[in-house]
């Protein structure tokens, strides 16, 4: 890539994280839905570990489950159904016959995505923590901070790989994310250890990156006595692996749907 | 020198469901050629299904032709998009561009940020988009509080934010009043003039604008050119008929009409409490005949008046029908 593409490239990922970035908290009714509503389903799974006396380490794994399923929401909804609103919107087709390549407004998305979503899972975190007080006993901070930047490198990943795929669909995309997003909390474990489905669904579960991510991120925040997946280094080094899997595919896939859209003359069809 | 833009037998096929396993095949652009020089402001005209968009969407590399040959500024639209995206831009009458939570000055740096324009070079040229398309008092408000007009004036602007060589319009000033049609009409004459090199493709199915615009039009219809000339060129093809137009009172058929020698063409449009009539006529001495016809059937003329050729008459004589009937009825 020329240095003038480079900036370009650049440029334009700003652009597109901007509205995520700047726009996106411009209306404050985002800390009611975004941050209270969350922190009362979360706190309905607190309460149950109380009444079933559950370790204390469960109240700090459930608001940290709470915590990523802002992540989750995002990639889902903001992320990969993002194209379908693109199209139905008409301004897909504005993106791609800039020079810009999709898959930087993709990353503009998807960095713009992770700073709102930051900011409300930062949220839902420091409140649970306060109202539930929540004792952190963090272990090893550099690796805590490398394992929850490679899980959303992933997740984000995956959110590319999916709206690159959900760009040639219409309604699909939407009753796909619709289905993706209960299973996910079950098979990820937000909620409670992954260790409790067993070794195999645990296993097929990680190539869902908050299992591996919350599960490591747990147990570096709390010690990881017994409950614990997999080491958090093995954890990261998948992470790792699955952050390049899933961008390498996103970038392939991206480059055949927009091919096989041009040819079917489904990339500016609205209304599918 | 290459031409600004080149289309070599162009041809789009499109399938369409029907039934449950029941497909259809529409053809779209049925191989087309066309060169547009650089410096053109050059206008397609047609009724909707004519085949404009396809062409525009094939050209911006939305949509790959199903056989034939496209360039932009001498690039294969095809073989090498990117290229192409770098040197062009578009815009679509009633688009919904930018989003609800940005201002309009926002939503026009973030397009020009795709096109990799520096920033106080996107400044200038976005307060001087604004001030053309009248803006300027709205430049902070978000594009969620603008009214369908203020949203197409800076759709708009947008089109023209990276200044590309060439743009594509499609539809350009659909939606808009009167006045902000105008304002962007002389927009794009200036647009054109003023800077030695910039090439404009238009697409309308109003004539006026057409007319007014263009230096060069082609006249499409399911998919083929079926001329393609200056507006004074066209309009001479049929300069040697005798146009008239009558509004004609209680008329239920203009069955026979057409059989009477000497009309060429009769184009009829049913308005409230009345039918619009538009003759193309060989020669004058036709017309006693014909108004006796009219009569002869207890009809009423309320109006005639012999009208100076125009696009909208050239495309009734290519292809025999009202462009404005054809657009309402599909």
């Amino acid at each position: 890539m020329s240095a003038s593409g480079l900036v370009m490239n650049l440029r334009a990922i700003w652009a597109r994280a901007y509205v995520r970035v700047v726009g996106a908290n411009r209306e404050l009714s985002w800390l009611f839905f975004d941050t209270f509503l969350p922190l009362l389903g979360t706190s309905a799974y607190v309460f149950i570990y109380k009444a079933m006396k559950a370790p204390p380490e469960f109240t700090g794994f459930v608001i940290l489950g709470g915590a990523m399923t802002a992540y989750w929401l995002n990639v889902l909804w903001n992320m990969a159904s993002q194209f379908y609103w693109e199209k139905e919107q008409g301004q897909l087709q504005l993106f791609l016959i800039s020079p810009t390549s999709p898959m930087v407004i993709l990353l503009g998305m998807a960095l713009g995505g992770m700073f709102m979503t930051t900011i409300r899972a930062g949220s839902i975190l420091i409140l649970g923590s306060l109202i539930f007080r929540v004792q952190f006993t963090v272990q090893q901070p550099l690796l805590l901070a490398l394992l929850f930047f490679l899980a959303l490198a992933a997740l984000y990943g995956l959110g590319m790989l999916f709206a690159s795929l959900f760009m040639l669909y219409g309604r699909e995309a939407w009753h796909l994310s619709n289905l993706l997003q209960e299973p996910v909390y079950l098979l990820s474990g937000l909620y409670f250890p992954v260790r409790g489905l067993g070794f195999w669904v645990a296993a097929a579960a990680s190539v869902i990156p908050l299992t591996l991510g919350l599960d490591g991120i747990r147990q570096l925040a709390f010690g990881g006595a017994g409950w614990g997946f997999l080491a958090p280094e093995y954890e990261l080094a998948l992470l790792a692996f699955l952050s390049i899997v899933f961008i390498y595919f996103a970038r392939r896939a991206l480059r055949f749907m927009e091919e096989l859209a041009k040819r079917e003359g489904r990339l500016t069809l609205r209304w599918q | 020198m290459h031409p600004a833009i080149e289309v070599v037998k162009l041809k789009r096929l499109f399938r369409k469901k029907q039934a449950r396993r029941s497909w259809r095949t529409v053809v779209a652009l049925e191989e087309i050629d066309l060169e547009i020089q650089e410096g053109e402001l050059f206008g397609v005209l047609g009724p909707n299904g004519a085949g404009k968009t396809t062409l525009i969407k094939i050209l911006a590399t939305l949509l790959l032709p199903t056989s034939g040959q496209a360039f932009v500024d001498g690039i294969d639209v095809v073989k090498d998009p990117r290229a192409v995206r770098r040197r062009i831009n578009m815009v679509s009458g009633g688009e919904h561009s930018g989003y609800g939570i940005l201002t309009v000055r926002e939503t026009l740096w973030m397009f020009s940020q795709f096109y990799g324009v520096p920033g106080k070079v996107a400044r200038e040229r976005i307060n001087e988009l604004l001030r053309v398309v009248g803006l300027e008092e709205e430049a902070n408000t978000r594009i969620s509080r603008l009214s369908t007009g203020m949203r197409q004036k800076m759709n708009f602007a947008r089109g023209f934010v990276s200044d590309p060589k060439i743009v594509f319009l499609d539809e350009p000033t659909l939606g808009l009043d009167v006045g902000a049609a105008r304002d962007a009409r002389n927009f794009i004459k200036s647009w054109v003039k003023d800077r030695p090199g910039k090439t404009v493709l238009l697409t309308t199915h109003y004539m006026t604008e057409a007319e007014e615009l263009c230096d060069r039009v082609a006249i499409i219809d399911r998919g083929k050119i079926l001329a393609c000339d200056t507006p004074e060129n066209l309009k001479r093809r049929v300069k040697k008929d005798s146009i008239f137009h009558l509004e004609v009172a209680g008329l239920d058929s203009w069955e026979g009409l057409h059989e009477i020698a000497g009309v060429k063409q009769l184009v009829s449009t049913p308005r409230d409490g009345f039918t619009e009539l538009k003759f193309i006529l060989d020669h004058e001495d036709v017309l006693p005949q014909l108004l006796g016809k009219i009569t002869e059937r207890g009809s009423r003329v309320l109006y005639m008046r012999k009208t100076e050729p125009t696009l909208e008459d050239v495309f009734i004589e290519l292809v025999g029908r009202s462009l404005e009937v054809d657009t309402a009825e599909r």
